[in-house]
């Protein structure tokens, strides 16, 4: 019901690392901190001292394990979640009032609180759930993806950034305009194989996801099968010298013949 | 005009507006980590807390808890007004006094026990990092019962690394982020150095060219991004390294040359069983101690040996034999109890996986050298053209630390580190300033004599170099209500602040009078067995006074402790007070040079509180303390911290803060400069130096670096730092349990003093796993630090707890089948001393025979500004409830701390429990729930920043500007990325091609 722009200036997004993304949920909390008292603000908690302590929040860390059953290996999966200002919002289109609007300069979504009548459509439209409900305002609020930071010239020029990049203590997040093929954000996504998240919801994200890279783990089935067979002696030595005597011997000689 | 209904009305985005009227720096101190900080404030108000960038140890960047800094900064928990408790212990009954009062009032305590017996004040601080001053203020104050709360966090890590490369792991080293290929994490390590641990293995894992392996019994924070999760049982990573040094051994892939010039492994030592002097080393008659020098053919002061022979007995002048350290050490390792088949079942971890750790360790060392063309010089003017870099480097905190066999296992590492060659070289684990210093380092503890109105003749905290080091008295008993430096626990290097309330109730070694702490939860997550925590605060003698006569704490929060204090003290919140982080203490340093900073007030307080600091400066006046007052009775600091800061010299020039002294051009030693702290504020609140392009690397033994540091006054002498693989001090006291020399233990504690002081590290089964053998206890059991809330003083945080404010018990799904546990089940965790009752998570990502749960999640009903109703009391638990703070009685009734028998480490992850899920699953909330502290009634809503949201749209804005993380590590692998951002991630030097 609200229309997006046929096209964008630029698509400002984010790129997030999965492969060192530790989970310390410093990028979600300094989204909190900033954004509390900024364009969409005040970021409401609701029992903030009490039995269910809940409120907005414009990013948000998940973490889960993978286990693949028939290996028996498994790794634990810390992913940030925010807005990914999709091109094809959905949370747009399905606005009733325009509330909901992507902006024709940098493509970046937001929602215009004084028209938002708290229907939740939106809501309900993101298939990412990346929208955030303040009940207490009555409004729908999400990720500006810091749209009174970034252009902010009141702060020193490394600020002027989304607040989840700069403070992100991995360095896990880089910030850029995706939609520009010779950016440095879009080579990094190039270089490495960065994805779209649910594409299958042709939603086309704006932000990208850099999937965890090969590790350097233990060769497959390393801790089953007969030691001999599974192990290599990767270190030379001689394996009939029960408690090292002969190679003590033997550095002796090599120090007395020296 | 009325607008057009069927317009969509177009939002004025205000994208730039004026967010702050003042941005001012300091230092934050939402956790231990020191990070620099820039503090944006609108209308007197904190409107955004941001990482400062040219900050040393953050470089720009802001973990959870410094980013939730302003919901502690207006925390409803925060305390108002000096209390004077009314009611019962516990009860939460104060009345609120005047300051004058409650300073008259301590002062009026703290004087009458001093004029009497000083010992009498036991005086013990939490989390604060201002432990030179209040250390000294014990000292002035003439009791020996001081510590801060080192030993139950990680003074395993401390100890074990002082002793054996003069420098320890915690935020005092670093791994060579630039260029180490191989980086072993062991155990959990979320705390301390949080954000350039974080910072670093970003950036390591972006180069892409280094191996992260991660020694943990469960796999998350950090370890979940590992190239490996070795998910080992707790308590046997020391087996784990033994084997990997068996194996290195085995196939000679250890720094012969790095052994032989910088480790003692070439130092001979005594071999005449039953003698005095067995097991020390053989020496000259200067002292020296001695090798066998290839070059000379003959013994040979260690520290000139040009060729030192690290095998071979070699007969002394006096006839007897002598034995180098590396071949005991070959002896000892080589042995088969510690090859990989022996002690795979036990670690739980494959014999095939063992060896090809150690080879891939073998490979990154000595494989993947690193050579960079810089030369320097040794302690002996020998030139190097080059510095030899073995790029593994290592990390543990802890996870080694909290076990009673931390010591030894600790020592392993390092053992490990130096075999390999791989200290303080590029690519390795480097120290970083004040480290490293002589091992270990001086003064000694003081206090073995105490005089009525007198100060100590040392310092508190110290390092013994032996049995005549101790502070016992004449029949080898405790003189400390911790019992630290006796020979319960001879290298107490922090004190047992865990010890005190117990020992303080028992009367054992004495009573106490006053006990006075700060910023210590002692009444809670900070001690072991809380219900019998409280019960020694609160227990009475027959006449009806307390055992524990007199309690003043002080807190800026309403914590569990607050309760039971008879006086409190309330403190201010971080960005309300000055504070020194000072290289006679904690500083900010990194592997390239020194650094020291501050945190100055941004905000005013708006309650009653003062800063501790500031009201001990006051005491130490009021007590007319040498320290702290003048001869007439004035005070010395009348211009309160700051004054001090400033002003206190510890030596000639040589005060708490190193930078713009003198005139304002000197960085270390000078007279104190009044203008000190405003060009510490005009260079954003730090001081940092960078090492001379020669001192960078190989410290320890690098003539430049050494000069550097004795000139600092951080040596005593420009002497090498050897490495002391094979420890004298260690076998110093067990020759004394042996029954040689004029400082021996008293019968009770040989057996225990000889074993586990042995020269050389060795593994042995954790206390109380040892204790329980055969008993029903199979399960470990322990915590992990959750990176958003640990160390984080007030965890009650509004933004925090949303992310944790309830916690489970993980358990292996394999063993949940076994229990028949499903997610969400209520279950019984029965320990040797208690039990409790929480909810289960499954998982696969721990060790089969451990469960584990969040760290210090739990609180008291009513604690910390929460309503009654907080999760964190129904819904969160405490493992402390069921850990013991004593061992199971021994033979003749006595009780150990259940602690590390060398330092007195808390061990707080040798627990074993049996797990049974409850029959009845209605029954809701855990157990032991207290009872309830007088709760407050917090608001409903919260909606900061709606009354500091900016001024409206000025402007235009800038064009925006990319950010792409760890650019400087991309730049490299990502064609057209151009190199830029990055921080100072350059290193210092260039590697040889």
């Amino acid at each position: 019901m609200t229309d997006l722009p046929e096209q964008t200036e630029r698509k400002l997004g984010l790129v997030i690392d999965l492969d060192i993304c530790v989970g310390c949920h410093a990028c979600a909390v300094n989204c909190k901190e900033w954004n509390t008292g900024g364009h969409s603000g005040p970021l409401t908690d609701m029992s903030p001292y009490g039995d269910s302590p809940s409120g907005v929040w414009f990013n948000r860390i998940h973490t889960f394990e993978v286990n693949d059953p028939e290996t028996g290996s498994g790794r634990t999966v810390h992913f940030p979640k925010s807005c990914l200002h999709c091109e094809d919002a959905p949370c747009v289109t399905v606005c009733p009032t325009g509330a909901s609007y992507k902006r024709e300069e940098d493509g970046i979504v937001l929602v215009n609180a004084d028209i938002c009548i708290g229907c939740k459509l939106c809501s309900w439209a993101c298939p990412y759930g990346a929208r955030e409900y303040d009940e207490t305002e009555g409004v729908m609020k999400k990720c500006t993806l810091c749209v009174d930071k970034i252009y902010n010239d009141s702060l020193p020029e490394e600020s002027r950034v989304p607040a989840c990049v700069s403070t992100c203590p991995v360095g896990a997040r880089s910030f850029g305009d995706l939609g520009d093929p010779d950016s440095d954000v879009s080579r990094l996504v190039e270089a490495r194989g960065g994805f779209e998240l649910m594409p299958e919801q042709d939603t086309r994200p704006v932000n990208r996801y850099l999937p965890p890279r090969p590790r350097k783990g233990p060769p497959p089935q390393e801790a089953s099968g007969p030691a001999e067979d599974r192990a290599p002696r990767m270190l030379d030595h001689d394996g009939g010298d029960p408690d090292g005597a002969g190679l003590i011997a033997r550095w002796i000689d090599r120090a007395l013949s020296s | 005009m009325i607008p057009n209904p069927f317009e969509t009305v177009k939002e004025t985005v205000d994208v730039a507006p004026r967010v702050a009227d003042e941005v001012k720096t300091t230092t934050c101190y939402m956790c231990a980590c020191r990070c620099g900080i820039r503090v944006h404030l609108k209308n007197g108000a904190v409107r955004y807390i941001e990482g400062n960038p040219d900050h040393p140890v953050n470089k720009g960047v802001l973990c959870a808890k410094g980013s939730a800094g302003i919901m502690n900064h207006y925390s409803p928990a925060r305390l108002t007004k000096p209390l004077k408790r009314v009611g019962a212990r516990g009860s939460g009954e104060f009345e609120e006094i005047e300051w004058d009062e409650a300073l008259a009032l301590a002062t009026e305590w703290l004087g009458e026990v001093r004029a009497r017996d000083p010992r009498k004040l036991a005086f013990f601080t939490g989390r604060d990092q201002s432990q030179s001053l209040t250390g000294w203020w014990a000292a002035q104050y003439g009791t020996p019962n001081f510590a801060a709360h080192g030993g139950f966090c990680s003074v395993n890590m401390a100890a074990a690394g002082l002793y054996t490369l003069g420098g320890a792991f915690w935020e005092f080293g670093e791994p060579d982020w630039d260029r180490t290929r191989y980086f072993m994490l062991f155990g959990v390590a979320e705390d301390h150095d949080s954000n350039p641990i974080k910072i670093g293995l970003g950036k390591m894992r972006t180069r892409g060219d280094a191996k992260f392996v991660s020694i943990n019994p469960v796999r998350t924070g950090y370890s979940a991004i590992a190239d490996e999760w070795i998910g080992l049982r707790p308590g046997t990573d020391g087996l784990f390294v033994f084997a990997l040094i068996h194996e290195l051994l085995r196939a000679e892939k250890v720094d012969f040359a790095y052994l032989g010039r910088y480790t003692n492994s070439a130092w001979l030592v005594i071999d005449a069983p039953g003698e005095a002097d067995d097991g020390l080393f053989a020496r000259n008659a200067d002292g020296d101690p001695l090798v066998w020098d290839a070059e000379t053919g003959g013994l040979h002061p260690a520290l000139s040996a040009a060729s030192p022979v690290l095998v071979g007995a070699r007969t002394l002048e006096d006839g007897r034999k002598a034995v180098p350290v590396f071949e005991l050490m070959a002896r000892r390792y080589l042995r088969d109890e510690h090859s990989p088949d022996a002690v795979a079942e036990r670690v739980g971890i494959s014999a095939a996986t063992i060896r090809r750790i150690a080879a891939e360790l073998a490979e990154a060392a000595f494989e993947q050298e690193i050579v960079v063309e810089q030369p320097w010089t040794d302690w002996l003017g020998r030139r190097h053209d080059r510095i030899v870099g073995r790029p593994v480097s290592m990390h543990g905190m802890r996870g080694i630390s909290a076990h009673s066999n931390g010591f030894h296992t600790c020592r392993a590492i390092h053992l490990l580190q130096a075999l390999l060659g791989s200290v303080d070289t590029p690519g390795g684990w480097r120290y970083k300033a004040p480290f490293p210093k002589p091992i270990p380092p001086g003064p000694k503890p003081a206090g073995v004599t105490t005089a009525p109105n007198t100060p100590l003749g040392g310092m508190p905290i110290g390092n013994p170099t032996g049995p005549e080091d101790l502070i016992v008295d004449d029949a080898g008993q405790p003189l400390r209500i911790d019992k630290a430096y006796s020979w319960e626990h001879p290298l107490a290097a922090h004190g047992l602040m865990h010890m005190v309330l117990h020992n303080a109730w028992a009367g054992d070694p004495y009573p106490v009078d006053v006990l006075m702490m700060y910023m210590a939860n002692m009444a809670w997550n900070s001690s072991m067995n809380v219900p019998a925590t409280i019960k020694y605060l609160t227990d009475k003698n027959p006449d009806g006074s307390y055992k524990i006569p007199k309690f003043i704490y002080a807190d800026a929060f309403a914590s569990e402790t607050v309760a039971y204090a008879d006086l409190v003290l309330p403190d201010t919140t971080y960005l309300e007070r000055w504070d020194c982080i000072s290289l006679l203490d904690r500083p900010i340093s990194s592997a390239h040079g020194p650094g020291d900073a501050i945190r100055q007030p941004v905000c005013a307080p708006d309650r009653d509180v003062r800063p501790f600091q500031e009201v001990l400066i006051d005491l130490g006046a009021r007590l007319q303390l040498p320290g702290f007052a003048h001869e007439d009775g004035t005070p010395k600091y009348p211009g309160g911290y700051p004054d001090y800061i400033v002003n206190h010299q510890r030596g000639p020039g040589i005060g708490p803060l190193a930078g713009w002294r003198g005139d304002g051009d000197s960085f270390g030693r000078g007279e104190p400069n009044p203008d000190q702290l405003d060009r510490y504020i005009e260079n954003g609140c730090f001081c940092a130096q960078d090492f001379p392009d020669d001192a960078q690397y190989m410290k320890p033994f690098n003539r430049a670096y050494l000069d550097y540091a004795h000139r600092m006054g951080w040596m005593p002498s420009a002497e090498p730092v050897i490495f002391q693989l094979y420890s004298e001090t260690l076998q110093k006291f067990r020759l004394a349990a042996r029954g040689h020399g004029a400082h021996q233990p008293p019968p009770e504690h040989r057996d225990r003093v000889a074993q586990y002081f042995d020269p050389l590290p060795f593994w042995y089964a954790p206390f109380e796993e040892a204790a329980l053998e055969g008993g029903d206890f199979p399960i470990h059991a322990i915590t992990q630090r959750p990176m958003h809330m640990y160390h984080s003083w007030g965890s009650q945080n509004a933004w925090l707890r949303q992310i944790t404010s309830k916690n489970r018990l993980f358990i292996h799904d394999d063993l949940a089948d076994a229990l028949g546990v499903r997610d969400e089940d209520w279950i019984w965790v029965h320990g040797h001393v208690g039990k409790l009752r929480c909810r289960a998570r499954r998982m696969r990502g721990t060790n089969p025979s451990t469960v584990w749960t969040w760290n210090a999640i739990g609180k008291r009903k009513g604690a910390w500004g929460l309503s009654q109703a907080a999760p964190e009391a129904s819904d969160g638990f405490l493992l402390n409830h069921v850990i013991s703070d004593l061992l199971p009685e021994r033979e003749g009734g006595h009780r150990y701390s259940n602690s590390d028998p060398v330092t007195g480490q808390a061990a707080w992850y040798d627990l074993r429990v049996r797990i049974e899920r409850c029959e009845d699953q209605s029954a809701e909330g855990c157990v032991p729930a207290f009872e309830a502290l007088d709760a407050p009634h917090p608001p409903p809503i919260l909606q900061y920043g709606a009354d500091v949201k900016a001024d409206p749209c000025r402007a235009e804005g800038v064009p925006c500007r990319e950010w792409i993380g760890n650019r400087h590590e991309y730049a490299a692998s990502v064609e057209g990325l151009a190199d830029g951002h990055g921080g100072d991630a350059t290193p210092k030097l260039k590697a040889a091609e």
